[in-house]
């Protein structure tokens, strides 16, 4: 199998009253047909801007994205999103919200079929029972369920999740987990995922990269999960190498995220280091969010 | 006789059973964590134990006496803070410090107001209001204004929930070690396994509702010093990690009724929008793979 997404020398800058803000530079990543792949990095860190502009919601500075072949521009619907909150339409029921994409890229199918196709996703996330219900009777984590049944239905060629569980608790999150990966495994679609939980990333990804503090960030470490699917959480949690392999992503976000920063190749940045799980140095000036979700504003130094 | 205890404690709102067959005893100083699902009924939990509600069957009972309202020897910290926006830092504290310790002089109050403000680390902020303070701060002073009216049991309701990971890391640590430091008996409701490991004695899991009840006790045999790195090659930190997540999966998990029900998942590629949808007014077929997919599953 080849390459089936392909990020190349990937830059994004922001132009600021004091001057340009780099945030992402030289990013490459190849993801194989099929590869689950996880960013894992701090808040801030341009990992959220790596996957909008694979999303096509944030426009690239310099370098290209190339999806199953073809150059990417802008968004569309062979790339299924899920993000932190899940966005749903509050006077739509899950099933029409689901039928909002579906009736788009399936407009040649009968309305019975597209009706099917919402009703299979939202049976195969748990949700056969409240299919016409509105978002605000449904729970969180049922309108995060919705959420990926959403992205799921249009079939597409590759998923991006924004901390798709970032604003559940920590129980409802493994369900949801759960879920997500029964439905994966049923595709077997190419997916990137944006988070900062280890413990999701660990029993998600086939491969974790992991990301420096930003700006400037690149990748300073790249972790293989080769645990055999499909993944039962307790096995993996039993697995003898997971409290290791959860050490070491540990390590690497609370002493080599920011000990790395400013050693990238070449464009060096003279910043003494920030203090080991410390709070963020009181000299970053807070920036509006690139992304229309309700992510938390990232913080950056101005150049 | 424990210090603070649930007897075969009951509660409904209406026809729905929130909590049933609750037993909990807890011994001074003890530091007992209640981990469960959001909804599940920690918080009418900690509610029956501050007063706020009274159970339907079962005894709580501090030092014996059956707790009927609520009272300044059980202080309850927020997940959402509860601060009075119009008063600063100091304020805030010293209202709770006047009503508690009526008696003392005004010098003894303003006394007691400032070390407990210097104690979370806020001197700085004593004349902040609260619009001005970061999340981590606002539940600094909250944890604070609790700790002022020196309660004999503190209550802690998802106190971290509302900040991020690496604040909700600090003041872990933080409350931890106050509360430790003056030997208080604590309550701590989450929703995190780990953060009742880093925090806790003891560790009690509470069962997804409807009807939740407390599972088996696990003890944190680990030492106060709990370092977050070290603790992954600790075999002690993965068998009670495992332990609460594995209960609380397993038998303490939703209680999920499963249902069959066959589902058609029609057999229809994706179009391409970029294409003009309706070339010379002909109406094209759905593209097809030629497999079409009929399914049985289990429904939860």
């Amino acid at each position: 199998m080849g390459d089936h997404v392909e990020l190349s020398n990937l830059c994004k800058t922001y132009s600021t009253p004091r001057g340009e803000v780099i945030i992402v530079k030289d990013f490459n990543l190849r993801i194989k047909q099929g590869e689950f792949v996880t960013l894992i990095g701090h808040s801030g860190c341009g990992k959220s801007t790596v996957l909008s502009m694979l999303a096509g919601l944030n426009p690239v500075t310099s370098g290209g994205i190339v999806l199953g072949g073809r150059e990417l521009v802008g968004p569309g619907p062979d790339r299924g999103i899920v993000f932190q909150a899940p966005n749903l339409l509050p006077w739509l029921s899950a099933l029409e919200n689901v039928r909002l994409g579906v009736d788009q890229v399936f407009y040649t199918a009968s309305s019975q079929e597209r009706r099917q196709i919402a009703e299979y996703y939202l049976s195969v996330v748990g949700l056969a029972e409240s299919q016409h219900k509105k978002p605000a009777e449904l729970s969180q984590g049922m309108r995060q369920r919705v959420g990926i049944a959403r992205a799921f239905a249009l079939s597409p060629k590759m998923l991006l999740l924004d901390e798709p569980f970032g604003m559940l608790d920590s129980l409802t999150r493994y369900e949801l987990q759960g879920v997500l990966m029964e439905l994966w495994a049923r595709n077997k679609l190419t997916a990137l995922m944006v988070t900062h939980d280890v413990d999701e990333a660990l029993f998600l990804s086939d491969r974790i990269v992991m990301m420096t503090n930003g700006p400037e960030a690149f990748v300073g470490d790249v972790m293989e999960v080769t645990w055999p699917r499909p993944r039962d959480r307790r096995a993996v949690m039993e697995h003898p190498d997971y409290y290791r392999r959860r050490e070491e992503l540990i390590e690497f976000l609370n002493v080599r995220a920011y000990t790395l920063k400013g050693q990238a190749p070449k464009h060096g940045h003279a910043e003494p280091p920030a203090a080991p799980g410390g709070a963020k140095p009181a000299s970053q000036a807070q920036l509006p969010s690139p992304l229309p979700s309700n992510r938390a504003s990232r913080t950056l130094t101005p150049a | 006789m424990a210090f603070l205890e649930l007897k075969q404690v009951h509660k409904r709102f209406g026809d729905n059973v929130i909590l049933r067959d609750i037993n909990l005893a807890l011994e001074v100083g003890e530091f007992v964590a209640i981990v469960g699902y959001s909804g599940a009924g920690k918080s009418t939990l900690i509610n029956l134990i501050a007063g706020l509600l009274k159970p339907d069957s079962g005894s709580v009972t501090l030092k014996g006496a059956e707790i009927t309202g609520p009272g300044p020897d059980r202080g309850l910290v927020f997940q959402n803070y509860s601060l009075l926006p119009w008063l600063t830092v100091a304020e805030n504290i010293a209202l709770a410090v006047a009503a508690v310790f009526k008696d003392a002089s005004a010098e003894q109050q303003a006394e007691k107001v400032s070390h407990y403000i210097k104690l979370v680390g806020l001197d700085h902020a004593r004349d902040r209001r609260p619009a001005e303070l970061s999340g981590g701060m606002r539940q600094r002073v909250s944890l604070a204004r609790t700790l002022s009216i020196d309660p004999e049991i503190l209550l802690l309701d998802e106190p971290l929930g509302a900040l991020d990971a690496l604040t909700r890391a600090t003041l872990q640590d933080e409350i931890g070690k106050i509360t430790r430091e003056a030997g208080k008996t604590v309550v701590l409701i989450t929703n995190d396994p780990d953060e009742a490991i880093f925090m806790a004695d003891r560790i009690v899991p509470l069962s997804a509702g409807p009807g939740a009840t407390l599972g088996p006790s696990i003890p944190v045999e680990l030492g106060p010093v709990r370092d977050r790195l070290e603790a992954n090659h600790d075999p002690r930190f993965k068998r009670i990690r495992n332990e609460i997540v594995n209960w609380l999966l397993g038998p303490g998990g939703r209680q999920t009724t499963t249902i069959s029900k066959r589902l058609i998942l029609p057999d229809l590629l994706p179009e391409d929008l970029d294409e003009p949808r309706n070339r010379f007014g002909i109406r094209r077929e759905p593209k097809r793979r030629g497999e079409q997919k009929l399914e049985t599953i289990e429904i939860r």
